[in-house]
């Protein structure tokens, strides 16, 4: 569990972070939302010290951070960044390597772990360990920056608009495979982003900053349907909050038994995307697949409207 | 054409070597030079020893230029050492701008006449240009690379280490390579407070009206400039990675 007590980062005339507390809960993804200069950045970067907090504390599982040396915490946490930091001058598997070889393990070990992660990002180890960071794509660059970031099996990974330099189908892709990546290793993230659709997205719990204050940090749903400030209404967009609430509820979890005449939702659909096959087909109901890819149970036009109802919350 | 810069590279060391192992050789080159029958070729030391003399001048004062501006341009491109850049930099720029000469002139009655006061003026003179490019290298670390660094856990020293001299590599061995070309040249100048060097001939071919003697001295000096320039190139190739082409 990560705490975060009364931090405020000041600069001379400036308040970058103005007394913010949050609690993250272990094994969440939590999203940080603000406008740039909102203090989302230098508010990730108090929790590894990067940045030294003028007033406040942050507690990792009780345990005050300040009371071990910057470097060696940062070892235990992750760490990616827009624009990823790849070192250059270094191999692909030296790169994911950085951490495990500061924290000194063996050999033997970094090599395992190194092929281990490159395979799990659909890196070829053999095509891609011993290649330099220039000579792969901007998708390839970014899962390497990921990888390297959780090299050392950090339990916290802090990410900082870590897909803000990929196209809209690699970004999809890329929060795709973060989730999946969360829901195996089990790993706590605090994902800093401008994007509220990525921080809807990914997010067990959004926070919203502005100005450098935490207006409200609660599930998404609740954003959407009890926006704290004026500021969260208008970032959630007044006109898509039930589109956003359909968004986040999946249509394999509102599915009634029984196939129906209709289009067929994947089993990973939203019940925005059922909505979306509903009214481009005209039909009444959907059929949504299992993992197994059978068809029988759906989703009718009618269940589908009643969860974006602000009275459903 | 690739082959080119290999053949003249080839050509200039078989020359040298030519002509600092078989001198007499060149006579009838240099004899229409020289009018009276003067002697041709440098006859009042060893080129080879006067050669190898001069290189180890150069390479001593460039190795001691180079540690001394590349820990100084690393200070002062720390936090701590931020508030020396601007005196460094002008100490530094008065190495550069003092005339090598004046340095003989001051230098020899503080330590006597032969290879010390060149020392000291190829040293100071030789400062300026690995100094600058060990800043620019520095100050060339991506942000985004040196806080990665920071934020995977690298204490200060081993960011220095493992990432921002690799990365600044290039350009601190272009600075010593600048560096020894210039000192090269101005190390001749040494001769006139009694260095063993190639001013040397130069000296004695101007002293004598003997222009065969300052077109050799002028000559072997060039060509080991040029070949240092092109030594320190492979030096480099083994040294800094692939990765930043």
């Amino acid at each position: 569990m990560i705490t975060l007590e009364r931090l405020t980062k000041r600069y001379e005339a400036t308040t970058a972070v103005d007394d913010v507390s949050m609690i993250v809960e272990p094994h969440t993804i939590t999203t940080v939302v603000g406008t740039s200069g909102s203090g989302k950045s230098t508010l990730l970067r108090m929790i590894n010290r990067l940045v030294e907090p003028t007033r406040g504390r942050v507690l990792i599982d009780g345990i005050d951070t300040a009371t071990e040396p910057a470097h060696r915490l940062r070892r235990r946490i992750g760490y990616a960044i827009q624009g990823l930091g790849l070192f250059p001058h270094r191999t692909v598997a030296e790169n994911v390597a950085t951490v495990p070889r500061l924290l000194g393990w063996d050999r033997a070990r970094v090599h395992r772990r190194v092929h281990e992660l490159l395979a799990t990002f659909e890196l070829d180890p053999a095509r891609y360990a011993d290649v330099y960071p220039h000579e792969l794509s901007g998708g390839q660059q970014q899962r390497v920056g990921v990888a390297r970031a959780l090299a050392a099996e950090p339990n916290l990974l802090l990410m900082d608009e870590p897909f803000g330099a990929l196209d809209p189908i690699l970004r999809g892709k890329a929060q795709d495979d973060l989730l999946e990546v969360q829901r195996r290793f089990g790993t706590t993230i605090i994902l800093v982003t401008h994007d509220i659709d990525e921080a809807f997205r990914l997010g067990h719990r959004v926070a919203v900053m502005s100005g450098g204050r935490l207006l409200q940090h609660d599930r998404p749903a609740r954003l959407v349907t009890h926006p704290a400030d004026p500021f969260v209404s208008q970032l959630v967009g007044a006109t898509e909050r039930a589109l956003r609430l359909l968004a986040l509820v999946p249509a394999s979890e509102v599915a009634q038994a029984g196939a129906v005449e209709g289009p067929t939702l994947p089993g990973t659909a939203t019940l925005r995307e059922a909505l979306d096959a509903l009214v481009w087909s005209g039909a009444a109901a959907a059929n949504v697949a299992d993992a197994a890819g059978a068809t029988d149970r759906h989703v009718t036009l009618a269940s589908v409207l009643a969860h974006g109802r602000r009275a459903s919350e | 054409m690739k082959h080119l810069p290999t053949l003249l590279r080839g050509t200039a060391l078989v020359l040298l070597a030519a002509m600092l192992l078989a001198p007499q050789r060149f006579a009838p080159v240099f004899a229409p030079l020289n009018e009276f029958g003067a002697p041709a070729i440098y006859d009042q030391g060893d080129l080879l020893s006067l050669t190898a003399w001069h290189l180890l001048t150069v390479v001593v004062a460039a190795a001691a230029s180079t540690v001394v501006a590349v820990a100084l341009g690393v200070f002062v491109t720390r936090r701590a050492g931020a508030p020396f850049l601007p005196l460094s930099r002008t100490l530094i720029n008065v190495g550069q701008t003092f005339p090598p000469v004046a340095v003989l002139a001051v230098a020899v009655p503080l330590v006597g006449f032969g290879q010390w006061p060149t020392l000291i003026a190829l040293f100071a003179y030789g400062l300026l240009p690995i100094f600058e490019n060990t800043i620019a290298g520095m100050d060339a670390c991506p942000p985004s690379v040196c806080d990665a660094a920071d934020g995977m856990g690298m204490s200060p020293l081993q960011r220095l280490v493992r990432v921002e001299l690799p990365l600044a590599m290039p350009l601190i061995f272009e600075g010593v390579r600048l560096s020894l070309v210039i000192n090269v040249g101005t190390a001749t100048l040494g001769s006139t407070v009694a260095a063993k060097g190639l001013g040397e001939v130069i000296i004695a071919g101007l002293l004598s009206n003997n222009t065969a003697f300052v077109l050799q001295g002028g000559l072997l000096t060039g060509l080991m400039a040029i070949l240092l320039y092109d030594g320190t190139r492979l030096i480099e190739r083994r040294f800094v990675r692939a990765g930043h082409a």
